[in-house]
């Protein structure tokens, strides 16, 4: 892998630190007119998920670590392992629970996520920022009522749940954001 | 901003006109570098008209004192200077400097003048001086003049995360001063920290105090952020060149490559040059406080990535 050089890291780039595989968040360059140069790095560790700031000599350099995000199609899950295949290549592979996390509420099957690979294996899954699943159960929706105001939880296909409008139903399916989870509305019909 | 930039030139100009400081211009490519360790020039390599590669300047002080010991007087420059390496929120490889120098003036009556200039563009704040020794006493309760290399190695790792970094004693006081004690300035308006440690004069004047030997040196944070850094001058042929030699040095020892040492300097403080006092001030971070900037990108007409 590509050394980077304190001055070159910028958000986004993935380096090697203490062994762990990490994403830079921030980097500032610190210097007082007279003395020494120094940048604070300011790190994501992608196992962990732990942010850290790390103090380092301006010019020493980090080993770039072999970190890659991949769009990828979600397969199955066998209830052990959550299996995903490049598009392209139709290369598989396996995540386990700890690089999936709570991912597993947002996968549908046939769906294009973000893994990231770690020495060729899955480290994380990004859901897509919005996706359409179907309410498997919820409370019975009250006809008419669109007003405002008042909202239920309702169990999605993925075993997520969200809190949703009273007048949704069974069977119906609707628009979520990963990020925050909430409802975004119904989904459009296809 | 254009118009904020023009302005504060103006009345940085008005300043110096009152006081009968005379505006200077000095050549940007020079034919020798700075020796300072910590300071790398940007270096122009070709070009018919030069017969070896000439550095831009990281400073017009050089210059600067070749005229003061020529006679010049009091005067002041507003020029470009270059630093390789250094872009972040408060750098920009290429930047504006205000430099001045006054003869017969000692640092602490600069350090009032320059109070003066701060709060004329920026309007009253308070101001505050204080040794760089009571400054680490009142904020980290450690003595920068007598604790051990250990002492501020374990402060600092117990406050930061630091990896395997490591250094001599003057890397552990700028890395406290700056990750530690800047933030701290951060609502105190103009504080000026004089009085430096012998190893971090610079090109100031090294007096012995109370059995100390300190760089009659300063340097002005305005809320936080650092703005100038000024001297009573060395004006010693002999330990200038001294000086020059133990930078390189400090250069040899950790891989940098040694620059040529500026004999014209030299033989300028061999002419004399008067007992006088400079600053330089960074005219882009000025601006930056005027305007309430938080990114030195955002008071340059192009940065360094749009050039």
């Amino acid at each position: 892998m590509a050394n980077y050089s304190t001055n070159e890291l910028r958000s986004g780039i993935k380096v090697m630190l203490d062994g762990e595989p990490c994403s830079i968040l921030d980097n500032e360059f610190v210097k007082p007119g007279k003395g020494q140069a120094f940048n604070r790095v300011k790190l994501r560790n992608l196992n962990s998920g732990r942010v850290w700031e790390r103090t380092f000599k301006s010019g020493e350099s980090l080993e770039g670590a072999d970190v890659m995000d991949r769009t990828m199609e979600y397969l199955y899950t066998d209830g052990e392992f959550w299996y995903f295949m490049e598009p392209d290549t139709f290369e598989q592979y396996q995540a386990d629970e700890k690089a999936v996390g709570d991912t597993h509420l947002w996968l549908k099957e046939q769906e294009r996520c973000e893994v990231t690979l770690y020495n060729d294996s899955p480290l994380s899954v990004a859901p897509p920022n919005f996706v359409e699943l179907e309410i498997t159960e919820t409370d019975p929706g009250l006809k008419g009522d669109t007003a405002q105001g008042g909202s239920k939880p309702a169990t999605l296909s993925t075993g997520a749940v969200v809190k949703v409008p009273l007048f949704l139903s069974q069977g119906e399916i609707i628009r979520v954001d990963t990020r925050t989870g909430e409802y975004q509305g119904r989904a459009s019909k296809s | 901003m254009l118009r904020a930039r023009a302005a504060l030139l103006d009345s940085v100009r008005e300043f110096f006109a009152a006081r009968h400081v005379l505006e200077v211009e000095t050549p940007l490519l020079c034919s020798a570098g700075v020796t300072d360790p910590a300071i790398e020039p940007l270096i122009v390599e070709r070009g018919s008209s030069l017969h070896s590669p000439h550095y831009l300047q990281t400073s017009p002080e050089y210059a600067m004192k070749r005229l003061l010991a020529a006679g010049s007087g009091p005067i002041y420059q507003l020029t470009k200077a270059f630093r390789d390496g250094e872009a972040g929120v408060r750098h920009n490889p290429e930047f504006t400097l205000l430099e001045w120098y006054r003869p017969d003036h000692d640092y602490h009556q600069l350090m009032r003048e320059v109070a003066e200039l701060v709060c004329s563009c920026l309007g009253e704040k308070p101001v505050q001086y204080i040794t760089y020794r009571d400054l680490f006493l009142a904020e980290l309760g450690l003595d920068p003049l007598t604790a051990s290399l250990a002492d501020l190695r374990l402060r600092a790792q117990q406050e930061l995360d630091l990896g395997s970094l490591d250094g001599d004693k003057d890397l552990w006081l700028d890395l406290l001063m700056s990750h530690l004690i800047e933030p701290r300035l951060a609502a105190r308006g103009l504080c000026f920290v004089y009085d430096y440690p012998a190893s971090q004069a610079a090109l100031s004047n090294i007096v012995e105090k109370d059995g100390q030997l300190l760089g009659q040196r300063f340097e002005l944070y305005v809320d936080g952020l650092e703005l100038a850094n000024g001297y009573s001058e060395l004006t010693d042929p002999a330990e200038q060149r001294r000086r020059f030699q133990a930078d390189n040095a400090r250069r040899r020892d950790t891989g940098l490559d040694e620059k040529p040492v500026d004999d014209r300097l030299l033989a300028a403080l061999e002419a004399g040059m008067p007992q006088c006092s400079g600053v330089a001030l960074g005219f882009d971070r000025l601006l930056m406080l005027l305007t309430g900037s938080e990114d030195i990108r955002q008071v340059l007409a192009f940065d360094w990535a749009r050039i």
